[in-house]
C-alpha cells in the first residue's frame, strides 16, 4: 500500500522538471527551512528579540499572581514569609549556630541568594519542554525562553533583595559604601544563572525525567552550599576535615555568590578582610559567571533546530 | 492499494484525454490567471518539499501492560531502551511538491492526516526526520495563540503577541490601534482574555497574528472562527495578505473557503499526498472519497 503511493508522489515531483529538487532549490536560491544560524548571527538575533524576552518575562510575572486576591502584593509577601519560616526553623527551633554572629542576616542572605539560582535552574528545565506549542508555532531564537525565565526570576529577586536589605538593616548592619558592590555580585550570579538555565533547558527538552530529579539535586546543592551553616566551621572545625575540602566547597558557584554577598552585608562575617571576600571566592564568582554564560549559549545553540521535536 | 487504483480510475474517468503520468501533476493554471503557468520554466519556486518525513514524539501514550512497572522501567534503563510512554508518530511520510510564486495552496485531508504537521515543517518549526524543505524567505505560520496568556489583559496580549512575532516597538505602537479596531473588542481590551467569549478571543488572536506581513504565509484553520461579519472581514484580509505574500498555504475543513481562495489543492491522506491539482477536481474526488 505504501509503496505505490509514494511512487506516485515521486513521479509527480521529479517527472516535471527532471532535475533533483535539491538542485532546483539551489538554482533559485532557496534555503533549508530549518537551519541553525552561525553562532554570532544567533546571538545577534537573540539581541534583536530583547523586547519579546522582556515582555514575556514581565507578562509571566504579572499573570502568576493575577488570580489571587492580594495580587502583586505576593511578590513581596512570598519572600517575607519565606524569611519568617527559615528564621523560625533554623534560627529559633534548631537553635541556630552559636559561632555565627548575626545568624538571621547570615541565614537570610544565604537563603535568598541560593533561591535565585535554584529557581532559575528549576524554571529553566521546563522552559523548552513546557513551551512546545509556542516553539511549534513561532520563529524566534529558542534561547529567548530560558533567558526570559531567568529574567523573570531576576525581577522576583529585585523585590526579594529589597526585603533582604531591610531585614539586614533591622539586624543592625547599617548600609555602607560596600553595598555598591551588590549589583556586581548579582550581575555575576545572573550571568551564571543564564548559563546554567540554558544548559538545563537543553537537557530538560530531551530528558523528561529531569523535572522529577531536580528537586533532589537542588536540595543536595542547598546543603552543600552552606546556606544554614558556615562551611569553614562545620567542615574544618566540627568535622575535622582538611582545609582543602572546605575550599573546594567554597568553589561551588552557589556558595561563592553567597559568601561574597555575606561579606558585603555582614560586618563581622570575614573580620580579617573587612567587607571584601577572599581572593579565592572572588575568582570563583567571576570564572563561573564567564564560563557558564559562554558554555551555556554554545551548548544550547548546538541543538537549536531540534527543540521543536519534543 | 485497491483504494488507490479506484482513485486513479476516478480521476482518469473525468479527464480521459490527459496521459496517465500527468493526472496528478498540476493541470492548467487556474482560470483567474494570477500566476504564471506552472510548467513554464519562468515560474519561480518559493517552497520545495523534497521527500519529507516528519516523526513526532508523543509522551504518555503507553499501552496498559507496558507502563507503571518499576522493574520494567529499570530493565529498560539498563538496556538503554527508550521509554514505552514515548511513542513515535510518523505523521508525514514522504511528501514531495513544489510551490510557486503566487500559488495559494489549500491542504485538505481528514483529521490526523498530517496537514498541520506539514505546515509546521514548511515553517521550519519541526525538524524533518528525512528529506528537506527549501524555502524562499521565512515562511510564517499564522498563529500567535501559543504566546498569549489568558490571565492577561487584551492590551498586554497584543503587545506580547506582536513582540513574539518579531515586531519592533515602533511597529507595535503603529499596529496597536489597527489590531484593536479590526478585532472589534473595544473596551474589552482592558480586561483579561479569560473573560472573553470564545468568539472575541478568536477575533483578537486573528487580528494579532494577521497584523504582520509575510513572504510565505501558512494558515491553519484560522477562518473558521467568529461571527459572519468577522468571517467576511477576515477572508478579505486573507485575500489581501495573499496578494502581498508570495505563496499562501491554507488548511481548512471548510471546503468552500478553499475553493474560493485557492488555485491548487493538495489532498493529504495518512501522511502522504493522495492527490494534487486544481481545486474543483481534487475537491470533487475528496468529497467522493
Amino acid at each position: 500500500m505504501s509503496q505505490p503511493e509514494s511512487a506516485v508522489a515521486d513521479a509527480q515531483a521529479g517527472g516535471r522538471s527532471g532535475e533533483p529538487l535539491a538542485k532546483l532549490a539551489e538554482r533559485y536560491g532557496l534555503r533549508r527551512a530549518i537551519a541553525r544560524p552561525r553562532f554570532p548571527v544567533y546571538v545577534r538575533q537573540l539581541l534583536e528579540r530583547r523586547h519579546f524576552i522582556l515582555t514575556y518575562a514581565t507578562s509571566r510575572n504579572v499573570s502568576k499572581y493575577s488570580n489571587s486576591a492580594l495580587g502583586q502584593l505576593w511578590q513581596v509577601l512570598t519572600p517575607l514569609l519565606n524569611a519568617a519560616i527559615y528564621f523560625l526553623m533554623f534560627g529559633i527551633i534548631l537553635g541556630g549556630n552559636k559561632n555565627i554572629t548575626n545568624y538571621p542576616a547570615f541565614l537570610l542572605t544565604g537563603m535568598f541568594i541560593f533561591t535565585y539560582t535554584q529557581r532559575t535552574v528549576t524554571a529553566g528545565a521546563k522552559s523548552i519542554s513546557g513551551n512546545l506549542s509556542l516553539i511549534r508555532a513561532l520563529h524566534f531564537p529558542r534561547a529567548s525562553l530560558p533567558l526570559a525565565y531567568t529574567i523573570q526570576e531576576l525581577q522576583q529577586l529585585a523585590i526579594s533583595m529589597g526585603v533582604l536589605l531591610s531585614l539586614v538593616v533591622i539586624t543592625k548592619e547599617p548600609p555602607n559604601w560596600f553595598w555598591l558592590m551588590i549589583p556586581i555580585v548579582l550581575l555575576l550570579q545572573t550571568m551564571f544563572n543564564v548559563g546554567a538555565g540554558l544548559v538545563i533547558a537543553r537537557l530538560g527538552s530531551s530528558m523528561r525525567d529531569l523535572n522529577q530529579l531536580l528537586p533532589f539535586i537542588t536540595r543536595t546543592w542547598l546543603y552543600a552550599s552552606g546556606v544554614f551553616f558556615s562551611i569553614q566551621d562545620k567542615v574544618v572545625g566540627s568535622a575535622g576535615l582538611p582545609q582543602w575540602v572546605a575550599n573546594v566547597m567554597y568553589l561551588n558557584p552557589a556558595a561563592s555568590y553567597i559568601e561574597w554577598m555575606r561579606d558585603i552585608l555582614i560586618q563581622s562575617h570575614h573580620p580579617e578582610n573587612g567587607h571584601n571576600p577572599p581572593l579565592m571566592v572572588l575568582v570563583s564568582c567571576v570564572s563561573w559567571a564567564v564560563f557558564a554564560l559562554g558554555f551555556g549559549f554554545w551548548y544550547f545553540w548546538r541543538a537549536e533546530e531540534r527543540y521543536g521535536r519534543g | 492499494m485497491a483504494e488507490l487504483t479506484k482513485e486513479l480510475s476516478q480521476v482518469k474517468g473525468q479527464e480521459p484525454a490527459v496521459p496517465d503520468k500527468d493526472v496528478r501533476v498540476h493541470p492548467d493554471p487556474a482560470p483567474a490567471g494570477k500566476r504564471p503557468p506552472l510548467d513554464v520554466p519562468t515560474g519561480t519556486p518559493t517552497v520545495i518539499v523534497d521527500d519529507l518525513h516528519i516523526v513526532y514524539r508523543v509522551y504518555g501514550a503507553a499501552s496498559d501492560n507496558e507502563k507503571g512497572n518499576a522493574v520494567n522501567a529499570l530493565t529498560r534503563l539498563l538496556k538503554r531502551q527508550g521509554r514505552p510512554q514515548m511513542k513515535e508518530v510518523h505523521a508525514v511520510k514522504g511528501v514531495t511538491f513544489v510551490a510557486y510564486h503566487g500559488d495559494a495552496i489549500g491542504i485538505v485531508g481528514r483529521n490526523g492526516s498530517g496537514k498541520s504537521t506539514l505546515l509546521r515543517a514548511i515553517a521550519g518549526l519541526l525538524p524533518p526526520h528525512a528529506g528537506a524543505v527549501y524555502t524562499d524567505g521565512q515562511p510564517s505560520l499564522l498563529g500567535v495563540n501559543a504566546a498569549l496568556m489568558r490571565e492577561l489583559t487584551g492590551e498586554r496580549n497584543i503587545v506580547l503577541g506582536c513582540y513574539a512575532m518579531g515586531m519592533t516597538p515602533s511597529e507595535v505602537r503603529e499596529k496597536y490601534q489597527e489590531i484593536v479596531d479590526f478585532s472589534g473588542i473595544d473596551e474589552f481590551v482592558q480586561l483579561p482574555m479569560s473573560t472573553y467569549s470564545s468568539g472575541m478571543g478568536a477575533r483578537l488572536r486573528f487580528a494579532i497574528s494577521s497584523a504582520k506581513t509575510h513572504d510565505v504565509l501558512l494558515i491553519d484553520e484560522a477562518l473558521a472562527t467568529g461571527d459572519r461579519e468577522f468571517r467576511r472581514k477576515s477572508e478579505e484580509r486573507i485575500r489581501h495578505i495573499r496578494e502581498s505574500a508570495g505563496t499562501v498555504f491554507l488548511v481548512a475543513h471548510d471546503l468552500k473557503v478553499i475553493e474560493q481562495t485557492c488555485n491548487r489543492v493538495i489532498w493529504l491522506h495518512k501522511g502522504k499526498i493522495k492527490m494534487d491539482g486544481e481545486p474543483g477536481e481534487v475537491l470533487a474526488a475528496y468529497n467522493k472519497g
